[in-house]
């Protein structure tokens, strides 16, 4: 007896999720962002304003979305790729052109920020955030100022260095200090890049992903290759710790918002990234996340100390030259074995 | 006396390996800091901040109400082909043991990407029935092979006698067959449970839109970092499994005592 109450609980319990989902009469939109990349909050302050509910997915990479974008068989409405992904996406003609008349704040957005050699005209896509790569130090432990990604070769920091576990940002690294392009489509640069990789793992104590917060913090090590986002929650935790953008110039990144081209609610789309776009809203999520955003109004709702943070929106001549991952496309296997190369080397 | 103090040791050794993270999991969800690396002081407020997390409450619900169905309705799939394996013989039986072998060893990926394109071929929108599925599909073979083995030490004259006493075919199942084997499907349904609360590879492509488990969303927060709230909601998790070994051992317990008291 006591069984079949269970089984029968258990039925109208998958009847009635199942059935919610198809019987819903209010309009929804279907949204896939990054793990921990917006403040829930401003959701539940959509669907008031717009009585649009927001079906909400997250996801790990810019990989496992794309192949939940290809997949098919489940759509979604809004979905937050980054720059090279949006390009590669716009090439296999997965994206919908966006009307930013639809969209009035768009021009909310600093110009920095738009026009990118990944979207041209911004037909596709609308930042959302955007960042940097760079060196953060414990200054207790380094008795210098670091300036430059050359200073990574240093032989004083050995076993002192922690790199990113990530094929084109540690590359870029490489191809930077030696002055090419991070886009470089030249596989002699790119070989000569590994061998300087490969010359300083001597020095590096570790590739590391995201647990290079905790050694950073725990002072385990002197000098690691961080993102802008990271540095700033590791230097809230341990002040000794600073972030430099190097001279030889660095990687911009912007995670922007697309519309798939499968998407079924077009306009609960567009209502929905112009509600991200909206300053107030965008600096709720500026705030929770920790990241930069790419809208002026939005940092100056940000507290005072964050506006003027070095680490998150540096200035100008600070930020010097930077560059866009562009898609490797067809040369993607060439980068694929000279990682191979550079992780296996002894 | 040396000996014994060796088995001691090496048996604390094995349960401090198995238990560590947990504690330290535990431990850290009541962490005042973000990160992991340093002990801020005690604090409540994961678990506060947990049950005001929607996302993280939807996903677990999602992960419960699929573990609980699919490890039910695989457990009386994998039974019922359980017995008619073992009722088999020769050839047939070897050829279907086999196949009943094959998903268990495949890599799960291999099985994922086999059932979405299978989904995508029927034209099935992905969501919570494709996740369903596809989670009953790959715990039947264990339910089977959990079973088999209580088949076989089963005495297969006792339901024929009671066959021979007037029983009906189903009537000696439920009450011959069933009893006898029921150790066998409480196991292959707790490995249904657990499986299918463990799985990522097979859900991650198996599912749609608004349907996470636990495994997918705590894997989707691998760029920002893994927020605390986990270590609450996984400490909450792991007292409820104990809290559930405990009740189970203490009714098993009464239930044998009762036995041999009737005796």
């Amino acid at each position: 007896m006591k069984k079949r109450i269970i089984l029968l609980f258990v039925v109208s319990l998958v009847l009635t999720s199942i059935l919610s989902g198809c019987g819903e009469s209010k309009p929804s939109i279907n949204v896939y962002n990054w793990g921990e990349y917006i403040n829930t909050d401003v959701l539940d302050i959509f669907e008031e304003e717009t009585g649009i509910r927001v079906v909400y997915d997250t996801f790990a990479t810019n990989e496992d979305l794309y192949v939940k974008m290809k997949q098919g068989g489940s759509s979604y409405d809004v979905v937050f790729p980054s720059d090279y992904m949006i390009e590669r996406m716009i090439r296999e003609d997965l994206l919908l052109e966006m009307d930013l008349e639809n969209i009035p704040m768009f021009e909310k957005i600093d110009d920095k920020f738009l026009d990118i050699d990944y979207d041209p005209n911004n037909i596709y896509s609308v930042p959302y955030m955007w960042g940097t790569v760079g060196i953060i130090y414990n200054t207790k432990m380094v008795d210098r100022e670091l300036t430059a990604w050359a200073d990574l070769w240093d032989e004083a920091f050995s076993k002192e260095i922690i790199m990113l576990n990530s094929q084109r940002d540690t590359l870029a690294v490489a191809l930077k200090k030696l002055g090419y392009s991070m886009n470089t489509r030249n596989i002699k640069e790119l070989e000569e890049a590994r061998d300087e990789l490969i010359a300083q793992k001597p020095l590096v104590l570790a590739y590391l992903g995201d647990e290079v917060k905790d050694v950073m913090i725990g002072g385990e090590a002197a000098i690691a290759v961080v993102w802008s986002g990271d540095a700033q929650a590791m230097i809230e935790e341990n002040p000794d710790l600073k972030y430099v953008i190097p001279a030889e110039g660095t990687n911009l990144w912007v995670d922007a918002m697309v519309i798939p081209k499968n998407a079924e609610n077009v306009e609960g789309a567009e209502k929905f990234i112009n509600f991200m776009t909206r300053p107030d809203i965008a600096a709720m999520n500026a705030d929770y996340i920790g990241y930069s955003s790419p809208i002026p109004e939005a940092i100056f709702l940000l507290p005072e100390e964050v506006q003027n943070s070095k680490v998150a929106y540096p200035s100008e001549e600070e930020l010097g030259e930077t560059e866009i991952f562009m898609d490797p496309k067809d040369i993607i296997g060439e980068y694929d074995r000279i990682w191979t190369e550079i992780t296996s080397a002894q | 006396m040396v000996s014994k103090y060796m088995k001691r040791f090496y048996a604390l050794l094995i349960f401090i390996f198995l238990y560590a993270p947990i504690i330290i999991l535990i431990i850290y969800s009541f962490n005042d800091s973000k990160l992991r690396g340093s002990w801020n002081g005690f604090t409540l407020k994961w678990y506060f901040e947990l049950f005001k997390n929607k996302e993280a409450l939807k996903a677990l619900y999602y992960t419960i109400v699929i573990a609980i169905s699919s490890s039910i309705i695989s457990t009386i799939l994998g039974t019922f082909a359980a017995i008619g394996i073992h009722g088999m013989g020769g050839f047939n039986k070897k050829l279907i043991l086999n196949l009943n072998y094959l998903p268990v060893l495949n890599p799960d990926i291999v099985t994922a990407v086999a059932l979405m394109a299978l989904f995508r071929l029927a034209h099935i929108n992905f969501g919570l029935f494709t996740l369903l599925l596809a989670h009953i599909t790959f715990s039947v073979p264990y339910v089977i092979l959990s079973i088999l083995p209580k088949l076989k030490q089963m005495n297969v004259h006792l339901a024929e006698a009671a066959m021979d006493l007037g029983a009906t075919p189903f009537y000696s199942l439920r009450k011959i067959i069933i009893p006898q084997i029921m150790p066998g499907i409480i196991t292959g349904a707790l490995l249904a449970f657990t499986l299918s609360i463990d799985d990522f590879v097979i859900s991650f492509f198996t599912t749609g839109h608004g349907v996470s488990n636990l495994s997918i969303y705590i894997y989707s927060m691998a760029r920002k970092g893994i927020n605390p709230i986990i270590n609450a909601l996984s400490t909450l998790m792991f007292i409820f499994m104990v809290v559930l070994l405990l009740i189970i051992n203490y009714r098993s317990g009464k239930a044998e005592k009762m036995i041999e008291e009737r005796r």
